[in-house]
């Protein structure tokens, strides 16, 4: 039997240690009338016919090549360099426990601690977590966060905001007992913040100062969900004001995978520390002086504090915070600005190369954005049926979230779409109309 | 001379006047180990008796403070911010948490020494 | 120099070093952001070159203890082997490639996937619908009793309490509480189950649910469990299962016939994906009927051989995370599920149950065990009584790591004083139990003889025993310039350019 370690005569040396006759002898707690006789499940398979059966569901699905998609909506194809997947594969990594034992884990910690600085540099802020499990949690988590700092029941969300990050917020404050407005000029003294994602889920760069200012005046956080590349180039939450930076972690270095896992992460300034979900890593010092890495500041999480902590996560998204780190300091500062920058110019040839077919705008010539932008075009379905067939993944239709944008998709670009396959893109759509 | 008084969630009162400072016992500071961190309250804030007002971090544990008695709080143990430690060292002394202005009554529910003792043998 | 320290990445980063190789733009440049909304000034990231990066992560990767090289019998954890097999499947380009907004029509294996393992899980558990959305256990707690409380919305009944044992994980409560419900205790009896009569008194038509783990955290099953659910419905509240434990049951028994109404199951633990060091892992939640209404948003459904998300379901609590789940450890669990089968799930639970009492017996004569009894798949010892109490239950973790063995979970449940709770899991092999009981009689022996020397280990470690209050007092959370030059971190976050680097310097606590 695959993965099971015992020879049949272990099994009755232990047993008859024990001082057991039989395997029901050591159950007998369990009420007869609840023991089962077998699970109604096929038997075991081997190792050569499970793949197979794995391999034969993969095969069901259409893979679409890194060049020819330009779908984005919160997840992104990039060029995840060859470091990351060598660094996941390592089973010191992959196969460790939560790092609860510091003289167990340096590995993880100080890895973990990496990560925190290099969030914080990113957003600006002054402190970052350990991880979250998406973007969209982790805009629910630092709703939760302001309600608490503020004792306000009401947080204000500005326009397009990811549409699943929202319906995610929505379901937490159902449960926690606040609301969710989408109305900026409700922000008023009940604000207990002002959500805003930068860029937006149309990829438009949304006024982020001002958005700050008008928490701020009303006595209110401002939470800012940003996407971690845009930060190469657009200005960091802390850089205008941001309490709290949240977002999603997907592009640095990790695969679409159907949605997950992916990374969601937090920052926030150094007052709101305490306040903050999930695990922290510290830096500390042993007996004999060595600096180590150890979690800290844990009164804060559900372990300790129960009822009364700050959220209830307990695992997190160390692996791929892992992945992030590995891919951020493969790029440095530099090639993050050259990646995102390349997305943009790319982004802005392939907005302008839209517009000139017949029946394709874009959708809001006058607002700046950065690598994804919504057009309007006729025959968008048949269109983008078309792409399709051609073995490109075409926009993504916007009508299931946003009644007003029908006849609209957004496209994106990154440093995976070079300008051979945007012109494959355009030669398709303008065949397929 | 104060008149010092104990609740069974392991707070100490020293009473003058209307005046009331207020901190945690050396049995629950004990209990605690090393405290790290203290949230207090803002000063002009008004506590009804029973009121969680703040917490107390040690690396492994947290616990509620509950105020003992109604009031509003005048003053609170700046010190501490800096040096935590002072709780574990000095409950009584450097270690206090607030001031209150007691409001109304101490009122009951209080314990003196021998009383306090009584619970705190109980909880070990 | 087995474990040199090793630098952070921001300190072995050189400024001047080039970046990797990308591709230019190769298109005419039309871009044009407005300055007020450009970054001032660059984010302060490391830049290794490819061989000193994969050098240093590779250096971290050896300061770790980890399953592929050490038995952790940390209870109520399941840590057991990840099977490799899984790992390739999860990397299958069919998979790890698709696009979450890819058409339905182009991600039909996918689904197909997805809706199988629904199906797994229902027969392992015994329920009828299963979520797939929940990315971890304490997710997945969240996730049932949000449906729990919207079940009793739509009955327009007020029922803010959830009841959870004394010796309940802490995610209990904390989910409870991040649901807006009051967490109302109950006790557990000398025994170490759940005080039947404590219930009683707790139990009102304000009660939501009763949140428990079967095998509980000592390890015991509840045997009174039958009747225990039948007092929970008798008030028309919900019984809800912590799948930490699950492990003990696979083909045994399952929660559904004892009466849970909602169940989470950590995929992480009963089913072999790996931890990753605090995670990713899945926290899919299974559910009766009457709750299946409330289910998260999509479900996957079957219909004629062709499968679709189901988007319509107008008593959903909506989506509790973004897309359709950690789709990545879905593969690897329904990898394992397939190999293991209904015959090696029920020989795993098994083999589970039997190691745990081996060891149990084996260390009856070094340790207190406060239960008497078999155990099932954990059972918890004190430590109280080793040396007449001169060590703790963490000196003993500690001198298990010394000798290469991860500690047990220590200080949990908080009913048993200087807790270790030992979970050995049915991938470890006898030689293995055998071998920590044997450091376990060599760690006693030292904590007789001299409990000091047991207090100064681990030794032989990257690192010694840390000071973990002076970090908590004055915590130092990233890395920056002025911290290496020993000044004080700005509150801002901003580090100022320009000072050279050194080593860092830690705050040295005023006590």
């Amino acid at each position: 039997m695959p993965y099971l370690v015992h020879s049949e005569a272990e099994r009755q040396e232990m047993l008859a240690a024990v001082g057991a006759n039989s395997m029901a002898e050591l159950l007998a707690d369990v009420p007869t009338e609840l023991r089962l006789s077998e699970l109604e499940l096929p038997a075991g398979l081997s190792e050569l016919d499970t793949m197979a059966e794995i391999r034969r569901l993969a095969a069901k699905n259409q893979v679409f090549s890194d060049r020819l998609c330009f779908r984005g909506g919160g997840v992104y194809q990039r060029f995840i360099p060859a470091a990351v997947a060598a660094v996941l594969a390592k089973p010191e990594f992959y196969t460790a426990y939560t790092p609860y034992q510091p003289e167990a884990s340096q590995g993880t910690l100080q890895a973990t601690f990496e990560f925190q600085t290099l969030i914080a540099e990113l957003t600006g802020l002054a402190v970052a977590n350990a991880s979250l499990y998406d973007g969209a949690t982790a805009v629910a988590e630092a709703a939760v966060m302001a309600v608490v700092q503020t004792g306000r029941h009401e947080v204000v969300v500005a326009p397009f905001l990811h549409p699943e990050y929202l319906e995610v917020l929505r379901c937490n404050a159902r449960g926690r007992g606040f609301r969710v407005v989408q109305d900026l000029n409700a922000v008023g003294d009940a604000t207990a913040a002002v959500i805003f994602q930068q860029p937006d889920f149309l990829g438009l760069l949304v006024e982020a100062p001002d958005l700050t200012k008008l928490a701020h005046q009303h006595g209110a956080l401002a939470i800012a969900c940003v996407d971690p590349i845009s930060l190469a180039l657009l200005a960091p939450p802390g850089e205008y004001g941001a309490d709290i930076a949240v977002g999603e972690g997907q592009q640095l270095g990790l695969a679409a995978s159907l949605g997950g896992p992916h990374l969601g992460f937090i920052a926030c300034r150094q007052q709101l520390t305490r306040r903050l979900p999930g695990r922290l890593v510290g830096q500390a010092q042993d007996g004999s002086g060595r600096r180590g890495f150890v979690l800290t500041l844990t009164a804060r999480e559900q372990h300790i504090r129960r009822e009364k902590a700050t959220s209830n996560i307990c695992t997190n998204h160390a692996l791929c915070a892992l992945a992030a780190s590995v891919y951020l300091t493969y790029l440095g500062p530099d090639g993050l600005r050259q990646v995102a920058e390349v997305s943009c110019q790319r982004a802005h040839f392939l907005a302008q190369r839209l517009s000139e077919l017949p029946g394709v705008r874009l959708a809001y010539p006058e607002r700046p954005f950065l690598n994804e932008f919504p057009v309007r075009m006729s025959q968008l379905e048949r269109r983008l049926a078309g792409l399709s067939q051609a073995g490109i993944l075409g926009g993504l239709q916007l009508g299931r979230w946003c009644p007003d944008l029908a006849d609209a998709a957004t496209f994106c670009c990154t440093e995976v779409n070079d300008p051979d396959a945007i012109e494959q893109l355009i030669t398709a759509l303008a065949a397929a109309a | 001379m104060a008149q010092r008084y104990y609740t069974e969630t392991h707070e100490w009162i020293d009473l003058e006047g209307d005046i009331a400072t207020i901190g945690i016992t050396d049995f629950a500071q004990a209990q605690l180990g090393d405290v790290v961190f203290l949230e207090l309250p803002p000063t002009g804030k008004a506590l009804a008796k029973g009121d969680a007002f703040g917490v107390v971090e040690s690396v492994k544990a947290a616990s509620d403070l509950y105020a003992p008695v109604a009031g509003t709080v005048v003053e609170v143990n700046e010190a501490l911010t800096d040096s935590p430690e002072s709780v574990n060292q000095d409950p009584y002394g450097a270690g206090w948490l607030m001031r209150v202005r007691v409001e109304g009554d101490v009122g009951s529910g209080l314990l003196d020494e021998a009383g306090y003792k009584a619970v705190s043998e109980q909880a070990r | 120099m087995k474990h040199a320290p090793e630098p952070l990445s921001f300190e072995k980063s050189r400024a001047g070093l080039a970046p990797p190789r990308l591709p230019k733009a190769g298109v005419p440049s039309s871009a044009a952001l407005p300055d007020h909304l450009r970054r001032q000034r660059a984010p302060e990231l490391p830049r290794l070159s490819e061989p000193e990066l994969l050098r240093h992560y590779s250096r971290l990767a050896s300061l770790n203890f980890s399953i592929s090289e050490h038995f952790y019998p940390l209870g109520s954890c399941t840590m057991k082997y990840n099977p490799v097999a899984n790992e390739e499947a999860a990397r299958l380009p069919g998979f790890a490639q698709l696009h979450p907004y890819q058409e339905e029509a182009s991600i039909q294996g996918a689904l197909e996937l997805m809706w199988r393992l629904e199906q797994a899980l229902c027969a392992i558990v015994g329920v009828d619908r299963v979520t797939l959305q929940p990315a971890a256990g304490a997710h997945g707690e969240w996730t049932a009793l949000r449906m729990i409380q919207a079940f009793f919305e739509s009955l327009g009944e007020s029922r803010p309490e959830v009841i959870v044992p004394d010796s309940a994980h802490g995610t209990n409560p904390a989910s409870a509480a991040m649901c807006g419900f009051k967490v109302v205790q109950v006790r557990s009896g000398a025994d170490g189950r759940v005080d039947v009569a404590d219930l009683h008194s707790k139990l009102s038509t304000r009660t939501a649910a009763l949140m428990l783990t079967n095998p509980n955290t000592l390890g015991l099953f509840e045997k009174e469990i039958l009747a225990m659910a039948a007092a929970v419905h008798a008030v028309g509240a919900k019984l809800y299962y912590d799948g930490a434990n699950l492990n003990a049951l696979m083909g045994i028994c399952r929660p559904g016939d004892m009466g849970f109404d909602a169940v989470h199951l950590n995929l992480h633990k009963t089913f072999t994906t790996p931890h990753g060091g605090g995670g990713p892992g899945a926290g899919p939640v299974g559910v009766k009927a009457d709750l299946a209404p409330f289910l998260p948003r999509p479900t996957v459904e079957a219909e004629g051989g062709c499968y679709r998300f189901d988007f319509d379901r107008p008593q959903s609590i909506g989506r509790v995370r973004s897309f359709y789940g950690n789709f990545g450890m879905l593969v690897r669990a329904y990898a394992y599920i397939l190999a293991m089968g209904s015959d090696g799930l029920a020989q795993a639970s098994e083999d589970a149950v039997l190691a745990a009492n081996y060891v149990r017996k084996r260390v009856e004569h070094l340790l207190h065990l406060p239960y008497a009894g078999f155990c099932m798949h954990e059972f918890v010892a004190s430590a109280g009584r080793v040396a007449d109490g001169r060590v703790r239950a963490l000196d003993i973790a500690k001198g298990l790591l010394e000798r290469g063995i991860h500690a047990p979970t220590v200080y949990f449940p908080l009913i048993v004083p200087e807790a270790l709770m030992i979970e050995p899991t049915e991938t470890e092999s006898k030689a293995t139990l055998d071998a920590f009981v044997e450091a376990l009689v060599e760690i006693v022996e030292l904590a007789n003889s001299d409990p000091a020397a047991l207090r100064a280990e681990p030794r032989s470690l990257p690192i010694g025993r840390l000071d973990e209050v002076a970090a908590a007092r004055q915590p130092v959370l990233r890395w920056s310039r002025t911290l290496d030059s020993g000044e004080k971190a700005p509150a801002d976050g901003s580090s100022p350019q320009g000072d050279p680097r050194q080593p860092a310097a830690v705050p040295v606590p005023t006590a």
